[in-house]
């Protein structure tokens, strides 16, 4: 597995101490998980997120050592006195973390959050843009 | 030997494990299913003055979306547009997909004391909120004792 793959990889295993850290100490708090695609281009990787009742002021992004955690609160308009009878949307919270590589550049990620869905831009750093590599005959 | 030539799917016994949970708790099952996993999610709940819908439904155009109730159901339909690339021209890598794409449809019978033009909808940080009220006759009232 190259190293572009390295952001998809949190599932299978792949995990830093921070993330597991992250993890160990969340774990009391149970959230859903997100679904998400993620696109990677030649200048940088895209991801979108489906985050659907969380508002603006309840979602956090935080970028930790090479961890990317996308945390949300669910808040409903819910009437006074209302009882469920079917839920399955079953949490108010959303979490999900992903372990990034390391030509990709933290410091100008950019998000943009609408109608629940929020989409990052992760850039690439410069030194790792693509180059074409010369081939030189002998 | 069948077992060997075709290895058991762990992922299939699981979600066949899944299933038989549900049924064994959900002592009525829907005839339109249970519809877990489907897009949007529903949570439904209900006040003593109405009955409350909550779709999650993220990334749409509230103009595109379509809800109707007819006879008593109530129907949710739209199409939220693929957001992945699909031109040649554009070498990009999809590593993760799993956002719904597509047109979709949710039908959700109301209780029958819902007063069909008392129900309203709208859309806020991606859920359709859909209030339905139910008919003043339905409502509790405190009877007078003469």
């Amino acid at each position: 597995m190259n190293d572009m793959t390295a952001v998809t990889r949190n599932e299978q295993g792949t995990r830093t101490d921070a993330a597991a850290r992250n993890e160990s100490a969340q774990r009391s708090d149970t959230a859903l998980i997100p679904p998400v695609d993620v696109i990677e281009d030649s200048t940088g990787i895209t991801l979108r997120a489906d985050l659907p009742g969380v508002p603006k002021d309840k979602l956090s992004l935080q970028v930790e050592a090479d961890t990317l955690t996308i945390e949300g609160e669910v808040q409903l308009a819910v009437p006074e006195g209302m009882e469920a009878s079917h839920a399955e949307v079953s949490l108010p919270r959303f979490r999900r973390a992903f372990t990034l590589s390391k030509e990709l550049d933290t410091g100008k990620v950019s998000a943009e959050f609408k109608h629940g869905v929020l989409t990052l831009r992760i850039p690439k750093a410069e030194h790792a843009q693509p180059r074409r590599i010369q081939i030189n005959a002998a | 030997m069948y077992r060997s030539l075709f290895p058991r799917d762990v992922f299939a016994e699981l979600d066949r494990l899944q299933r038989e949970m549900q049924e064994a708790f959900d002592l009525s099952p829907s005839i339109r299913g249970l519809g877990r996993g489907s897009f949007p999610a529903l949570n439904v709940g209900g006040t003593p003055q109405s009955v409350e819908i909550f779709a999650f439904a993220p990334g749409l155009d509230p103009a595109t979306m379509e809800v109707n109730l007819d006879r008593g159901v109530l129907t949710i339909a739209g199409e939220r547009q693929a957001s992945l690339p699909s031109g040649d021209d554009d070498p990009a890598a999809v590593h993760i997909n799993e956002r719904f794409s597509g047109r979709f449809r949710r039908v959700v019978s109301l209780s029958d004391d819902v007063d069909p033009n008392g129900v309203s909808a709208d859309y806020r940080d991606g859920v359709l909120r859909i209030s339905a009220k139910r008919r003043e006759s339905a409502q509790p009232r405190r009877i007078a004792v003469q």
